[in-house]
């Protein structure tokens, strides 16, 4: 049952993970180039587009709540499965989002280093 | 890529490394919390290692927003992943712990992924397409003013 648990919470860290990565990401290619956008304008115009972004604050509430799973996760299951799992689980589920949702170009070579990363981010907590 | 780019990647990869050990080290200073003594929380977030963990945090979260603004996600993910392999390096060299030959293998094949997704293009979305919708940031007569001002710059 404990088992069940933390894959329980796992899949949650991971599904809250990448919807607020998807999220995040949009509402950033939304407010545009941040370097380039602070030289022109200045920091405070730059931190109120970005602040009032509704991706950004969807994104921003989806991170939250990947945080809270992961804490949920900690005390239910060892770290040494919940955060490598979840973190590696990450990865792959970005590259498939991203692929759909932001029509990202996730080549052969981006599929090899999500996948070249995910394992051995899996591999570290060994 | 210019240098400040690199510079932002490598503050997401410090600032995550950072970070997440300040925290873990100040979380095992003050003990596990629960959700049934949540006043412990408060004596957590005191801790000056927790406090500083939250501070990099906050300051990983500008710099991974920054990158998300000229890179793609799936760009930004493995490039920044180096602080794992930061974080065995720190383990084996300053805390001299013992670090096993699978997570050399792990160290290897993260390495090997940045590697990868570095040699590629940062963003691959259409980016005339996305900023299309967005209204102007200059109306036409500041742009002339930008232009001039450029035109000096490039000058001097």
């Amino acid at each position: 049952m404990r088992t069940l648990y933390t894959w329980g919470a796992i899949l949650a860290i991971v599904l809250a993970s990448v919807v607020g990565d998807i999220f995040l990401s949009r509402a950033m290619k939304e407010v545009g180039d941040v370097g380039e956008l602070w030289k022109r304008r200045g920091l405070i115009p730059v931190v109120r587009s970005t602040l009032g972004n509704p991706n950004f604050l969807f994104g921003l509430i989806a991170t939250a709540m990947a945080f809270f799973s992961m804490l949920f996760g900690l005390s239910w299951g060892d770290v040494s499965l919940v955060a490598p799992a979840a973190a590696s689980l990450t990865f792959i589920g970005n590259a498939v989002a991203a692929k759909i949702f932001l029509r990202e170009k996730v080549d052969r070579r981006r599929w090899i280093a999500a996948s070249l990363v995910a394992a051995g981010v899996a591999l570290l907590a060994g | 890529m210019t240098f400040d780019k690199y510079l932002v990647l490598s503050g997401v990869t410090v600032f995550a490394a950072s970070g997440d050990s300040m925290l873990s080290h100040g979380m095992q200073e003050t003990g596990g919390i629960s959700f049934h003594h949540l006043t412990l929380v408060i004596a957590a977030l005191l801790n000056p290692w927790v406090a500083i963990g939250v501070l990099l945090l906050l300051g990983f979260f500008a710099t991974y927003m920054i990158a998300l603004s000229w890179a793609d996600l799936t760009y930004v993910m493995p490039a920044t992943s180096m602080g794992y392999v930061l974080l065995a390096l720190i383990a084996r060299f300053i805390l001299h712990e013992h670090v096993s030959a699978l997570r050399w293998l792990g160290i290897a094949l993260i390495t090997g992924g940045v590697g990868f997704v570095a040699g590629g293009p940062e963003l691959t979305t259409n980016r005339a397409a996305s900023t299309k919708r967005d209204q102007p940031l200059f109306a036409p007569d500041q742009q002339e003013a930008l232009r001039a001002v450029e035109g000096t710059r490039r000058r001097s």
